[in-house]
């Protein structure tokens, strides 16, 4: 008995729930006749477009800064460089891979002046970066109207400032997706998306267990070992904080070129949340983390949402219910998750 | 002495799922009388006072077997409030106090003495003042007991550390029905003297009839205080007699099962060249609580040189003011080149290597597996086991795997595995990880602090007699702080004593226990010059 308990325990209650929960939907979605091919085609993206944002949790988790709140930080970076690359008419796959490029300075530059910050506020890093991830949202809502973009397809008809929504058929809409794409019993195989994030995973992990990596992790764990054995603590978190913010920044642009559009102003504001949740349910702690967390939990929630969306939809047909699990879920983990590295060995 | 014991334990037996962790331990105590409950760490000491305490673990796991007789009858204690009920109180290890209030108020806390007010008349007794007076009064006459003079108005957080563990003590004597006392390890945090002043302020609560059962891993005070010696090894209880028919020798042999070698003086004679490794002059470290102000002192090449002193007077601040863990000022030569110690890391590039005083503050990853953590240090600065690729590296467990197996035979490291995380060790297994870490560096000089601390005899002696092998076998310079002066004595060439902040002299290890004394109390400074000179 004790032993299934351990077993359980060790796994992840909430893993263990949401599995459930999954399971229950795919049942429900064959029951309602919802057609299964397209679901799963939607699944497939999904946890591909919001696989490197689960990423960017990594190095923050293991320089012991714990969840980067403030992705929205990378995001708004990423946006930049979307923008810079549609005002360049900058199309097809080469786009994206051009924007990505173009993040990176903006990241880094983010990255640091952010764990200037980060450094002086030991102890609470997650309740500052949350108000960080805010304050950039609202700062770069001012930015969206005063920077000097002028392609008639992005910027307001009339008056100033870039649009909300801006679709991105004319340069690089699910260029990634389609790229080397086929469909088997109906089922759409991004693999063009599969392949960038599988490199971006497999970088992560190599990552890891390079020196650096371990520095890192050494720092995370016991910052007072890690000055024992000559490493600079504030500089791992600073390189932490930089590489989490890239991994944001590049983040945005596949989680956009894969959803279609660009979405400015409010829209990141919140985008930390979901991929939190998903890395938290992969079975990561606030101070313990590895790639197969991200993936395993990518999936999962991810997974889950986009089946709860029809199931839900042909339940009730009005109002968006879907919408409602959704933050019910991704805020309940976190909350789920906080709570247990308060009362826990640390 | 009355003919009824006390407290009387008929053969208990306790299980953790399958694993046997005591087997018939029998025993029994008379009023007045201090039984020691020696044993290595694992042996079951404290799964027995768990049991005795009523501890949640103990009913969570199934009970146990065999009969508790207090005071005549067979009790089935089941929380911790049956026990203190029945007159049994306890003095941990860690300290159990509120730092910002009073001694007096840490005395009498949950039991203090109320007067009625106006609102309680009405609300109920929640709402009595408190009787400063009474408290006070109180509080004082239980130090009083204790033969210590502590204002009983100022508040803990602003007493020394040594005179904490003498207000728990205060505490529970008095509690009016106390009539067994359990101290478990109460000498662990106080320095030699502290803790002669403790076992004589035992000695008085015995005297007043309350029974006292005393855990502690230092023989020399057993052998002072205790009546009678009861010894546990692997949950067996091997020996139970009184310590007037047995001797040091005999208990830690029984502790540990096997022979001890004979403490000696092994470095004594050494007479080494005067070619000096590390030179240490006009060194002040800021370090909390151990600051020192101005230490000067050389090392030979090859020498295993002690660092001795009472706590708080900055013995342990020496090697970590050198690996730059607190901010120094001052020069450290080391071979014959000043030494960068304000910058991190540059002590271990330069061929040092450091075993921190704190085992699971600093000197381990407690998450982390035993490999990762032996050879974290040499992966870092010398960039060994790494397989090297174009643009990165990659951690190499495969050639790591080697060295860390030989590591865990050689050191006797009791684990399930290289792939065991260090947290789940004993202390002294993790002692010996953290040793291993700073050899696979393969160091010129090796720091080590408080090498023994808190660990239990068996690996004391391990580790005492691997050091003193890699300085003779590998030639490694060892510079050693230690509290106990014995275990500085018997494998040190010279010791320097630190007393309030500066050397204050330099003794070899048959130098008669009056200098060692006289220089810990600070009386040895003014011939100190013409010592270092020798």
């Amino acid at each position: 008995m004790t032993g299934i308990k351990n077993k359980i325990s060790a796994f992840g209650f909430p893993r263990l729930i949401i599995m459930a929960f999954l399971g229950l939907l795919i049942v429900l979605m064959f029951l309602m006749d919802i057609p299964a091919p397209l679901t799963f085609s939607q699944c497939i993206v999904r946890v591909g477009i919001n696989m490197v944002l689960g990423l960017a949790m990594v190095p923050g988790i293991m320089a012991g800064t714990g969840m980067n709140f403030a992705l929205p930080l990378g995001i708004e970076c990423g946006l930049l460089a979307g923008m810079i690359s549609l005002q360049f008419d900058m199309t097809g796959v080469g786009g994206i891979f051009a924007a990505m490029v173009i993040s990176i300075p903006f990241s880094i530059l983010a990255g640091l002046a952010y764990s200037q910050l980060i450094n002086r506020v030991k102890g609470s890093e997650m309740m500052v970066s949350t108000y960080v991830g805010f304050s950039v949202v609202a700062l770069m809502c001012i930015g969206w109207l005063i920077l000097p973009f002028n392609h008639p397809s992005i910027v307001w008809p009339i008056g100033d400032g870039l649009r909300t929504t801006i679709t991105l058929e004319k340069w690089y809409d699910r260029a990634l997706n389609n790229l080397w794409a086929f469909s088997v019993a109906g089922v759409e195989i991004p693999v063009g998306l599969i392949l960038v994030i599988s490199v971006f995973s497999f970088l992560v992990w190599l990552f890891m267990r390079s020196r650096l990596g371990l520095m890192m992790k050494a720092v995370g764990s016991n910052p007072e070992f890690a000055k024992a054995n000559g490493i600079h603590v504030d500089s791992m978190r600073t390189l932490a904080t930089v590489i989490s913010t890239i991994l944001g920044g590049i983040g945005i642009i596949i989680y956009a070129q894969g959803f279609g559009f660009y979405q400015l102003y409010n829209a990141p504001l919140m985008m930390a949340f979901p991929a939190i949740a998903a890395v938290l349910i992969g079975g990561a702690t606030p101070s313990r983390v590895t790639v197969f967390h991200v993936v395993f939990g990518t999936i999962m929630f991810q997974s889950m949402l986009a089946i709860a969306t029809p199931v839900a939809n042909s339940l009730i047909p009005e109002g968006n219910l879907s919408e409602v699990v959704r933050t019910i879920v991704s805020n309940g983990i976190i909350l789920y998750a906080l709570s247990r590295m308060q009362g826990g060995k640390r | 002495m009355s003919s009824q014991a006390l407290l009387h334990f008929k053969n208990i037996k306790k299980s953790f799922s399958g694993n046997v962790v005591l087997d018939g331990v029998n025993f029994e105590i008379y009023p007045g009388q201090v039984v020691a409950l020696a044993g290595e760490n694992g042996a079951g000491k404290s799964t027995l006072m768990n049991i005795l305490f009523g501890m949640s673990v103990i009913h969570d796991t199934g009970g146990y077997e065999g009969e508790i007789i207090f005071e005549g009858k067979n009790v089935q204690i089941q929380s911790p409030q049956e026990a203190m009920a029945l007159g049994i109180g306890m003095v941990h290890q860690e300290f159990m106090l509120l730092p910002g209030f009073t001694v007096a108020r840490n005395i009498k806390l949950n039991r203090e003495n109320l007067v009625p007010s106006v609102v309680s008349r009405i609300a109920g007794k929640n709402y009595e003042l408190l009787d400063q007076g009474a408290i006070i009064g109180d509080a004082k006459k239980a130090l009083k007991r204790l033969g210590m003079e502590i204002n009983p108005q100022t508040t803990v957080d602003k007493l020394p550390v040594g005179h904490m563990q003498f207000v728990e003590i205060a505490r529970e004597i008095d509690k009016k029905n106390l009539k067994l006392l359990v101290l478990d390890e109460p000498t662990a945090v106080l320095t030699e003297s502290e803790a002669e002043r403790f076992l004589e302020c035992i000695r008085k609560v015995a005297d007043e009839g309350i029974a006292v059962i005393f855990i502690s891993h230092r023989l020399d005070e057993v052998m002072e205080l205790a009546d009678s010696v009861v010894i546990l090894r692997d949950g067996q209880m091997v020996f139970s007699e009184k310590t007037a028919n047995t001797n040091k020798h005999e208990i830690a042999e029984l502790m540990v099962g096997r022979k001890l070698e004979a403490e000696s003086l092994i470095n004594v004679n050494r007479n080494l060249p005067e070619d000096y490794i590390l030179e240490v002059s006009h060194f002040k470290v800021n370090m909390p609580g151990e600051k020192s102000k101005d230490v000067s002192f050389r090392v030979k090449r090859g020498e295993i040189f002690g660092i001795g002193g009472l706590a708080g007077h900055g013995k342990t601040s020496i090697s970590n003011g050198i690996f730059g863990m607190y901010p120094a000022t001052g020069t450290v030569t080391y071979e014959g080149k000043q030494l960068q110690y304000g910058r991190v890391g540059e002590a271990l590039k330069k061929g040092m290597a450091f075993v921190s005083e704190d085992r699971k503050g600093v000197g381990l990853l407690l998450e982390e597996p035993i490999s990762l953590n032996m050879v974290y240090t040499d992966m870092r600065v010398n960039r060994h086991f790494l397989k090297k690729y174009v643009f990165f590296s990659q951690f190499d467990s495969q050639s790591s795997g080697q060295i860390v197996d030989e590591m865990i035979r050689e050191l006797d490291i009791r684990c399930t595995g290289p792939e065991q995380p260090v947290g789940r060790l004993s202390g002294g297994n993790q002692q010996k990880v953290c040793v291993a870490r700073a050899l696979i560096t393969k160091p010129k000089i090796l720091f080590v602090s408080e090498p023994t601390r808190g660990i239990d005899i068996g690996a004391k002696q391990i580790l005492l007699n691997y050091l003193v092998k890699i300085n003779k076998e590998l030639g490694i310079t060892i510079v050693m702080t230690s509290s106990e002066l014995n275990e500085l004595r018997s494998v040190c060439d010279r010791i320097a004593i630190i007393g309030q902040g500066i050397v204050q002299g330099i003794l070899k290890p048959d130098s008669p226990n009056v200098d060692f004394a006289l220089l810990m109390s600070g009386e040895g400074k003014e011939n100190s010059n013409d010592r270092n000179k020798e």
